[in-house]
């Protein structure tokens, strides 16, 4: 049998055509992750069951945002920039005031007796507000509970609340949970 | 002084570029497989809104999406230019939500199922009333963990 001499494949455009395909993906690829405000909607009420236990007016923090998109707060008209602010002092209640929600000595675990408000954040949105100032208002909502949450967990934990474990989450979560209601919305802007 | 004339003829060594495929195809391999395309194609203007204290999703499996808007401009003689819903690559009504959501939740994992999350991603200039429906919905269908889309900013306009 006769030796042949098999012809050696050139590869040169190999890395060529890897570089076509590697582009195409590089391309192509979405890396974004979706982010946003997370929230747990009630579950729904069946239609005879329309007793609401009843909260204390003092422990309801009111939001209304009308069809013009503008805060009225506790009866007052405000700016957004003002909500963060006012949403702590009312969450927080620090001097322990009358007119500012109950705060009640409850045992946590793992840090112990502590100050739990009762405070409800009451929202409610006109139909046709924009969805944008709507998500300004959870979202200063939400930057006021992270930062009571943050104050605790320095507190108590000398850690920031992303560094803590599971466990002492949920007894920062403890001190200040998200309790956010909405009320069903109404339609006054017209729209 | 011959010894030093002797390094003159040596040039400069050619680069060995043989491993530069395998490292290419590294890297193609890892984008093949982290890749994903993108599976609906929007019919609806979505411009997201923008908020600062945002969580991430921890498992897009588990994450089930509605858009919302108002039609683009060559569906508006058809759909006209009132915010209108889209699930997968269709407009929907709100009636739609519920079965859409069974539907989606019948497709995933028995164990997953608790855990699922509808995100909404809705235009910045929607009014609340067409959310609030969606919300309701969402509440009929026992989808009660939701997320509201928005793009991460350094601070809110006020």
């Amino acid at each position: 049998m006769a030796k042949r001499n098999i012809p050696e494949v050139n590869a040169g455009s190999m890395a060529d055509i890897a570089f076509l395909l590697l582009i195409f993906f590089l391309m192509t690829t979405t890396m974004d992750t979706d982010k946003g405000l997370s929230r747990v909607l009630p579950p729904p009420v069946p239609v005879d069951d329309t007793v609401t236990p009843p909260v204390k007016e003092r422990n309801v923090f009111e939001i209304l945002i009308n069809a013009r998109n503008l805060l009225l707060v506790e009866g007052n008209y405000m700016e957004l920039r003002d909500l963060k602010e006012a949403t702590k002092e009312f969450l927080k209640n620090p001097m322990q005031l009358e007119t500012l929600p109950e705060v009640e000595m409850v045992e946590i675990p793992l840090i112990g007796i502590h100050p739990v408000t009762k405070a409800v954040i009451s929202l409610q949105s006109d139909r046709g507000t924009q969805y944008q100032m709507y998500l300004n208002v959870q979202n200063e909502l939400q930057a006021a509970i992270n930062e009571l949450r943050e104050e605790v967990s320095r507190e108590k934990f000398n850690k920031g609340y992303d560094d803590l474990n599971e466990e002492q989450q949920d007894a920062v979560r403890d001190i200040y949970p998200q309790r956010i209601s909405e009320a069903e919305p109404r339609n006054v802007g017209g729209k | 002084m011959a010894k030093f004339r002797k390094k003159k003829d040596s040039g400069v060594q050619a680069i060995n570029t043989s491993a530069l495929p395998d490292i290419v195809f590294m890297l193609l391999f890892f984008f093949m497989v982290t890749t994903t395309m993108k599976e609906v194609s929007l019919k609806v203007l979505n411009r997201a809104p923008e908020a600062t204290e945002l969580a991430k999703l921890e498992r897009k499996s588990l994450v089930t999406f509605i858009y919302v808007g108002v039609p683009l401009k060559q569906y508006q003689n058809r759909y006209g230019s009132n915010p209108r819903i889209q699930l997968n690559d269709a407009f929907a009504t709100v009636d739609d939500i519920q079965s859409y959501i069974v539907q989606e939740r019948e497709s995933m994992k028995e164990n997953d199922r608790p855990l699922m999350t509808v995100s909404i991603k809705a235009d910045y200039d929607c009014p609340m009333g067409d959310i609030t429906d969606i919300k309701q919905a969402l509440r009929k269908a026992q989808a009660l963990r939701i997320l509201y889309s928005a793009r991460q900013v350094e601070s809110l306009k006020y």
